[in-house]
């Protein structure tokens, strides 16, 4: 055994590894970066203290009556039941129609197309879509889903509404649906193809079970989306008074979402309504937080099952 | 390596054998694959040109050559693999047992369930290991009380039912890499095909994997035909009866690479005795 009596000494061509200089570029990089994360959260976070301040006089009172209470004049007594009933319901619309659409495009683009001019000059349109205003849709909605096929749709109904907002979101939800297949490894669609698995078996049992995570994930962000929406539904006609429409069930009845009660709140003048309005705002951030949360649920539940 | 020592390994490999008076070809034994004037564009591009060539009935035949010569567009011209890229075209005529494998007849996925892959990265699916190995026999509609032997005997062949029995129900994703490979050779042996592709299976491996997946193509030659493409010359000259030597042709005015076949023939002899100069300096590495 030998025992070490001296530890050697550097010699001054190693002793240049040493270095006390401090990265100044780096260090500045680095805090730009941190000030842009700071700046994001800062801003939800005023938003939100304001809000809650704003509106804690109603929500901390009278909350249950306020989420169960229908549209009023009277400001101590108007609530959100409407609103709330109306928003759910679009969105259980838009999901209905968008998902299987916006997927069934997405995975025609990606897996069956052949890739090629028309392919791409379709896919930038979908991008272009996914950029028009939503006003726009409102029109759109407005001309062929309240005056043109107002027969089917009741006119100025939560149907209408529904629809227009899955028109909307079609374009996000195939991209992202698209940007999901994509991400899917070609090394596993040839492992299923190498067994002998058809064009159809490779899609529904390696393609769509491996993108399902990135699917969910953007479709619901997208519903998250159309749920805060506003101007496409005033455009449409949903209700803006404060007394009727806005029922579970009757899908070509008038209806008013919560957006549109916002918008219309706003424009009251009093004290009373400022905090109303902020109340629902509150609520109508929760309910978008409640979808965004199940997103991540899911997707983290599928990545599990893999 | 020098190549005294590998004709030393060789030899004793094959004790009979004297490289020196190796048989020539066409081959005696039953021809799986008939390879006639084949050539494999990529769009306009000519990726291989002009291949003819037989492959055996339960021989390992080995690919070699540089990168970019086309051993692997060749390979998976044998399974249709190369039907799922949109511009590839093939020209020529490659038979399967007398049957066109280019056909429009040809149903391709019939064709890799008898002519099953196994790929340079080892590509298990998400799934459980049984479901693995039982996903092409599911596919081609084996019965679900069959399901249990099936997957037995492919992990079986492929030296991997030790090691896994007790877990079939876990994900295949937490094996090693080298189990993963052999769980890729089960679900290729599951569907019970005739011909395994192998395209430079051990790329990815360590060297115990790759014995241990050496030793395995060794074991199931009787009962199969394997093809295998493969960068390390060791390994060709160790596990395969005959051996394939391609290369890249440029043409020197338009700068375009094509690959092509050199030499075919036995192992030994593209070892000890190669009869084109280019095989020579590749095999004894003064080229690629």
């Amino acid at each position: 055994m030998t025992t070490i009596t001296q530890a050697p000494t550097g010699k001054p061509e190693a002793e240049s590894i040493k270095s006390r200089k401090v990265d100044v570029t780096g260090g500045i990089f680095k805090f730009l970066l941190w000030s842009a994360l700071a700046f994001t959260i800062l801003v939800l976070v005023v938003v939100i203290t304001d809000l809650l301040q704003a509106g804690w006089a109603v929500l901390s009172t009278r909350m249950s009556d306020f989420l169960t209470s229908n549209l009023s004049s009277n400001a101590a007594k108007a609530g959100i039941a409407q609103g709330i009933a109306g928003t759910i319901t679009i969105a259980l619309i838009t999901a209905v129609i968008s998902f299987p659409i916006g997927i069934g495009a997405a995975l025609y683009l990606e897996e069956y197309a052949r890739p090629g001019r028309f392919t791409q000059f379709i896919d930038i349109n979908i991008r272009n879509l996914s950029g028009v205003p939503s006003v726009v849709y409102g029109i759109l909605g407005f001309t062929i889903l309240v005056k043109a096929l107002g027969r089917f749709t009741g006119g100025a109904s939560v149907l209408a509404g529904g629809i227009t907002l899955a028109i909307l979101v079609l374009p996000i939800v195939i991209i992202s649906s698209a940007e999901a297949i994509r991400a899917v490894p070609q090394s596993l669609r040839e492992g299923g193809y190498g067994v002998g698995a058809n064009r159809w078996e490779v899609v529904r049992s390696m393609v769509l079970p491996s993108a399902m995570p990135g699917i969910l994930t953007g479709t619901i962000l997208a519903l998250a989306r159309a749920m805060g929406e506003a101007a496409p539904l005033i455009l449409i006609g949903a209700n803006q008074g404060f007394f009727s429409g806005g029922e579970f069930g009757d899908l070509t009845g008038r209806f008013t979402a919560l957006p549109i009660t916002i918008f219309q709140w706003t424009k009251q003048p009093s004290a009373d309504w400022v905090t109303n309005t902020a109340a629902a705002i509150v609520v109508l951030l929760i309910m978008v937080l409640f979808v965004n949360a199940t997103a991540i649920l899911l997707r983290n539940h599928f990545e599990k099952t893999r | 390596m020098t190549i005294e020592s590998r004709l030393d390994a060789l030899a004793a490999n094959n004790p009979q054998d004297d490289p020196s008076v190796a048989e020539p070809l066409p081959p005696k034994g039953d021809v799986v694959f008939d390879v006639r004037d084949l050539s494999v564009y990529y769009g306009e591009f000519r990726a291989i040109r002009d291949v003819t060539m037989q492959i055996e009935r339960h021989h390992i035949t080995a690919f070699i050559g540089p990168s970019g010569c086309g051993k692997t567009t060749i390979l998976r011209c044998f399974n249709r693999m190369n039907d799922l890229i949109e511009s590839a075209r093939v020209e020529g005529s490659l038979t399967y047992h007398g049957v066109d494998l280019y056909d429009r007849a040809v149903n391709p996925a019939e064709v890799r369930r008898r002519i099953g892959m196994v790929f340079q990265k080892p590509n298990p699916f998400p799934k459980s290991i049984f479901d693995n190995v039982a996903y092409g026999p599911r596919l081609a509609g084996a019965k679900k009380t069959d399901l249990g032997d099936i997957v037995e005997r492919s992990l079986r062949r492929a030296a991997l039912w030790d090691e896994v029995k007790d877990r079939l129900k876990s994900s295949a994703m937490g094996m090693s890499g080298g189990q993963q490979q052999r769980l890729c050779i089960a679900r290729a042996l599951a569907t019970d095909p005739e011909v395994i592709l192998m395209d430079e299976p051990c790329s990815a491996l360590d060297p115990i994997a790759t014995g241990r997946i050496e030793d395995l193509m060794g074991e199931i030659k009787a009962e199969y035909t394997i093809v295998i493409v493969t960068h390390n010359m060791q390994q060709a000259a160790r596990v395969s009866d005959r051996c394939a030597f391609f290369t890249t042709e440029v043409n020197e005015r338009s700068d375009v690479r094509t690959g092509t076949l050199v030499e075919y023939d036995r192992t030994e002899k593209m070892f000890a005795n190669p009869s084109d100069e280019r095989t020579e300096s590749y095999v004894t590495g003064r080229f690629g």
